[in-house]
């Protein structure tokens, strides 16, 4: 990133008068008509759940719960119930301390303003106490639960995705996805490693679909999001190397994902029924990301089709997730 | 030129304080409700450990 670029980032805590919460500027029409509360500047219940991701943390702990199903030996259901309790809480809790970094970008970001914090609904530090609290209770809780190894397992994917990837790659690199995407990786292990305390082949390989997904995932949006990136300065991989460049990487990504998705049955650690799946859902993603590089582009990269293939690809992404996981543990329970 | 006209209040101050008083009602009950789950929540996991072999003589 260049120097000028970096200076344009604002820095966490910092609120120009511009950019200053919705609830702190003088009211406008344009504010009343959506609901006449939103700039109350006093939290609601669902601005605390908002700030645990609840989208975000839904995909993780499904991951996460396929990790202890298919992992061999067994739980206690309360223990496993727990362990799937911690994963979520502490997914929340990164999510809060990342809000509580970000709401300087979340403010001038079209997509992320409306959050409890940019909004003014929520007190920064609240949330971050809020996030640590939660982080460490269940770090705590996973160790009391199940074993130390997935507690620390939990507690690494906490600090990869806080640090690692909010306060290091992220308003750094246009790897930030890339890098950061393993803290996204870790549920499935951390599920596996809470039931036998510790590791094999086939949670890396889950760890490993994860991490190859992220970026064709999270770049797909990224090609029609990358204008709020922009104006944020956080350096996406369309900001910083443009559309065309990006659609390229996302076609890359989602070759090796492929062939990664492919290496659980080819190794033998799961059978025909996921074999079958990862091969056509392979096959749907390779047709997506070929239609996101064919896509109708000016000389610039610039889509002209308002970047649609993209907005079918990141769909298609989330459901190739969920099938590709729900195949694996079909396997696992018919074998 | 007369001024613009002022901006419709998002909500007259008896209605702001009433919504004020229930989210804050709101967020009292779900703490109640997270303090009980928490103590079911270690009970339950007290319960399993003590009864597992090999744990608890």
């Amino acid at each position: 990133m260049t120097e000028a670029a970096s200076h344009a980032i604002p820095q966490p805590g910092g609120h120009p008068a511009s950019l200053r919460p919705a609830s702190l500027r003088p009211a406008s029409l344009g504010d009343v008509a959506p609901a006449a509360t939103a700039d109350l500047p006093i939290s609601s219940v669902s601005d605390w759940i908002a700030l645990l991701k609840p989208r975000v943390v839904m995909l993780v702990v499904f991951t996460g719960w396929i990790g202890m199903l298919l992992a061999p030996g067994s739980l206690h259901p309360v223990l496993a119930a727990t362990a799937i309790l911690c994963i979520t809480v502490a997914a929340g809790a990164a999510g809060a301390i990342n809000m509580w970094y970000d709401r300087d970008i979340d403010l001038v970001m079209r997509r992320t303003r409306n959050r409890p914090i940019p909004a003014g609904r929520i007190a920064p530090g609240e949330a971050l106490g809020f996030g640590v609290v939660l982080a460490v209770a269940s770090v705590l809780v996973m160790a009391l639960a199940t074993n130390l190894a997935a507690a620390a397992a939990l507690a690494a994917s906490i600090g990869f995705y806080v640090f690692i990837y909010t306060m290091w790659l992220k308003r750094r690199t246009a790897q930030n996805i890339v890098i950061g995407g393993a803290a996204g990786a870790f549920p499935p292990v951390i599920g596996w490693v809470a039931v036998t305390g510790g590791l094999d082949t086939l949670p890396l390989l889950l760890f490993a679909i994860v991490f190859f997904w992220t970026p064709p995932h999270f770049w797909a949006l990224s090609l029609w999001a990358h204008a709020d990136y922009a104006r944020a300065g956080v350096p996406m991989l369309p900001v910083v190397a443009g559309a065309r460049e990006t659609r390229r990487q996302i076609f890359i990504y989602t070759i090796v994902l492929v062939a990664v998705s492919l290496a659980p049955w080819a190794l033998g650690l799961s059978g025909p029924i996921y074999g079958a799946t990862a091969l056509a859902l392979g096959i749907g993603f390779l047709a997506c990301s070929w239609r996101v590089l064919r896509d109708a582009q000016d000389h610039t990269g610039v889509s002209q089709t308002n970047d649609a293939p993209a907005r079918n690809a990141f769909k298609f992404s989330i459901a190739y997730l969920i099938i590709l996981f729900a195949a694996i543990a079909a396997d696992r329970v018919a074998g | 030129m007369t001024p613009a006209p002022e901006p419709p209040a998002t909500l007259p101050p008896g209605a702001r304080d009433a919504e004020a008083h229930r989210r804050r009602r709101g967020r009292n009950i779900a703490m109640l409700v997270v303090l009980v789950a928490l103590s079911c929540l270690f009970f339950a996991i007290t319960v399993v450990k003590m009864t597992k072999p090999g744990i608890g003589g």
